[in-house]
């Protein structure tokens, strides 16, 4: 199993994506320059990882969206391979057009730096196939633009469909109004596009990985990808 | 060939609450603007095109804007289009 971390001028969560799926999940990782045009084919899971691409010029992701990897990017979701978009990433995903919805300011108007606990929806996904249903998870947030929003119909169609794959909750996993740290609708916290091979979220599960820090409840995303993929 | 100059207003959706349109209106009420409504926030893009005719150049930006320099799925856009000389700074 083989991950390949996008670095994107102002990317500053690409190390971290790095460091989680190699030293922690114990996958192979490599890193990739976002003006290659290509994508080597032993790569499996592409991570678009968080930071502030291009400064957050004009919107967040809206100029990485137009870099030269990115058609190399959706060619490979359209593949079948998977695409995981984490924060800045997430955002990057929405302004392709390759998840639906935008992430707007938070509803505080503040930048939120803080963990929060997120329960897990779907683990039907290949990027929670090791977690259970309903497990809840202690992440970080770290992000000014978390706000998801989509029309009515589209939200509608992400719920029939059971694409919400992660949403905030309070620490007995209660979805409630006091545990969505940003505004989105429905607490979603993290959703997947139509196939299951592609996931944005606005949480950071690179950034708890490692026992060492005390906690490691982010490295099941890395871990269902590698049972998926079956290089275990 | 015409040279035009366009002025871009963007501002959130209507169906979107402006976060940061509200909290101004509040301290402008606060500080005894009590008159001042609606207040609501966005964005100013300029640029010059050339295209044949103002027509061109409006469906031209219309379309750069659907495409990146506004997020539909949020944002609303409004051209005001000028014709300038050749030469002219904008």
């Amino acid at each position: 199993m083989k991950f390949g971390i996008v670095v994107f001028p102002g990317s500053n969560c690409d190390h971290d994506a790095w460091y989680a799926t190699s030293h922690n999940a114990g996958a192979q990782a490599q890193m990739l320059w976002h003006k290659d045009t290509s994508i080597p084919s032993d790569i499996d899971c592409i991570i678009l990882p968080g930071g502030f691409s291009y400064g957050d010029y004009l919107r967040c992701g809206a100029i990485a969206r137009v870099s030269p990897i990115m058609s190399a990017v959706r060619k490979h979701a359209e593949q079948g391979k998977f695409v995981l978009g984490i924060c800045n990433g997430f955002q990057i995903l929405t302004e392709s057009g390759l998840l639906p919805g935008v992430l707007l300011r938070n509803s505080s108007l503040s930048f939120i730096c803080k963990d929060i606990y997120l329960r897990t929806e779907q683990i039907l996904s290949p990027f929670t196939s090791s977690l259970e249903q309903g497990q809840i998870l202690r992440v970080p947030i770290a992000h000014g633009e978390g706000n998801y929003f989509a029309d009515e119909q589209t939200i509608h169609v992400l719920e029939q469909e059971q694409r919400v794959a992660f949403r905030y909750c309070d620490a007995n996993g209660n979805a409630s109004e006091e545990a969505n740290p940003n505004g989105s609708i429905n607490n979603i916290a993290g959703i997947l596009n139509e196939k299951g091979n592609v996931l944005g979220m606005m949480p950071h599960p690179e950034r708890c990985c490692d026992p060492l820090l005390g906690n490691s409840d982010g490295l099941g995303v890395f871990t269902s990808l590698m049972q998926t993929v079956g290089l275990y | 060939m015409k040279h035009f100059k366009a002025m871009i207003t963007i501002t959130l959706r209507k169906s979107i609450l402006d976060v940061q349109g509200k909290t101004v209106e509040h301290a402008l009420h606060s500080t005894n603007f009590t008159s001042i409504e609606h207040v609501r926030i966005g964005k100013y893009v300029e640029l010059t095109v050339h295209a044949e005719h103002a027509q061109a150049a409006l469906a031209l930006i219309d379309d750069a804007c659907k495409n990146i320099i506004a997020n539909p799925i949020m944002e609303d856009h409004h051209i005001e289009l000028e014709e300038i000389s050749l030469g002219e700074p904008a």
